[in-house]
């Protein structure tokens, strides 16, 4: 797994891929999490924001919840992907 | 299941906690909850159980809304005085959240439809304020293997706890049979601060839905008891009671009963 996500990586090695972009905090996460709930420990998502904010509570709540925060870049002028590796047993 | 818009909105404080998530909500929505007494315990217990989201809730009462009930009955209000409680507490419920199912009973509890009333529920919170009826639910709920949630206050005084049935004690082995007619107030001769059953009502609706979510440590084999004079809450230690007449070794009580009122004032209504 390692490098596989390095910056602007654009593999599609995601289990599932979430657009929230126009949304703000704490929606950002309470969306990523419910998104996360549909995939299993281990599979990987792929999380798009607009709000710059997100790019640090987003990841902030993820690692506190037990899952791991693989990459955080920005993709566009406006956007941003979080890739977060779903925690738990595998 | 997949949430509505509003739904991911009206439950994101629960979808965030690590213990909730929206798995936990989702057993919230499709859960069944009880509610015996809609007064002061029913009032603050039954409108944070529909807050929460809790699908389906039963609230079984025959009472019409009086006067000097709205001191601590927070979810009546001066209109509803002479509405029957049930349809005042849907009226409340409905308000706050349109995802709950709320059924109501206006019935009075007895050995001949306390079954027919709890079976279909998986949590049953007793928020009567009477000594047969606490008696008539803990024995139903033991026989038809049900989680109850039990609450009581007295002037300033709360007690609250949770009865498993096969995983604790019950209700009878702390107190096997009744206290004899006279020897207790009721509820109405004796007073009650109207803040104290919001209090009790409260950590009630807290235990039914750590029950629900299957969370944390219950109150399952401890008494909390609320001193709300000293602003003290105590425990008292329960122990399974191996001669309790109902869920002991060898049970004498092996059907319902329908205990006498105790309390004259009672009648008078
Ligand atoms: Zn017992």
């Amino acid at each position: 797994m390692d490098g596989l996500f390095k910056e602007n990586d654009r593999t599609d090695n995601y289990a599932k891929e979430l657009n929230i972009k126009g949304e703000i905090c704490p929606f950002t996460f309470v969306r990523s999490k419910l998104a996360l709930e549909k995939i299993k420990p281990g599979e990987i998502l792929r999380i798009i924001v607009d709000y710059e904010p997100a790019i640090r509570n987003v990841p902030r709540s993820m690692t506190d919840q037990g899952h791991k925060v693989l990459s955080i870049n920005k993709i566009n002028d406006t956007d941003y992907e979080i890739i977060v590796e779903k925690g738990g047993k595998k | 299941m997949e949430f509505t818009e509003e739904q991911i909105k009206r439950y994101a404080r629960h979808i965030i906690l690590p213990e909730v998530g929206g798995e936990g909500q989702e057993k919230l929505l499709s859960s069944k909850i009880l509610l015996i007494g809609a007064g002061g315990l029913g009032a603050p217990c039954g409108y944070y159980l529909g807050a929460a989201g809790i699908g389906t809730l039963g609230i079984v009462d025959f009472d019409i809304v009086d006067l000097s009930n709205l001191q601590r009955q927070i979810w009546h209000g001066t209109k509803d005085v002479g509405r029957y409680k049930v349809d005042s507490a849907k009226d409340s419920i409905e308000r706050i959240n349109p995802d709950v199912k709320v059924i109501t009973y206006k019935d009075k509890i007895d050995s001949a439809n306390i079954k027919e009333l709890i079976k279909d529920y998986d949590v049953i919170v007793d928020a009567t304020d009477n000594f047969p009826a606490r008696y008539l639910i803990n024995d139903a709920c033991h026989f038809m293997n049900k989680p109850l949630v039990y609450g009581s206050i007295f002037r300033f005084e709360g007690q609250v706890t949770v009865f498993l049935p096969d995983k604790g004690p019950c209700y009878r082995c702390l107190f096997s049979t009744p206290p004899p007619p006279g020897l207790v107030p009721s509820c109405q001769e004796a007073g009650v601060l109207g803040v104290l059953p919001g209090v009790i009502g409260a950590i009630q609706a807290n235990e039914a839905i750590k029950i629900t979510l299957g969370v944390g440590n219950t109150l399952n084999g401890r008494l909390l008891i609320y001193d709300a004079l000293d602003m003290k809450f105590t425990e008292m230690k329960l122990r399974k009671d191996k001669c309790c007449p109902l869920c002991g070794e060898n049970p004498n009580i092996l059907d319902l009963i329908d205990y006498e009122e105790f309390c004259e004032l009672y009648h008078h209504e």
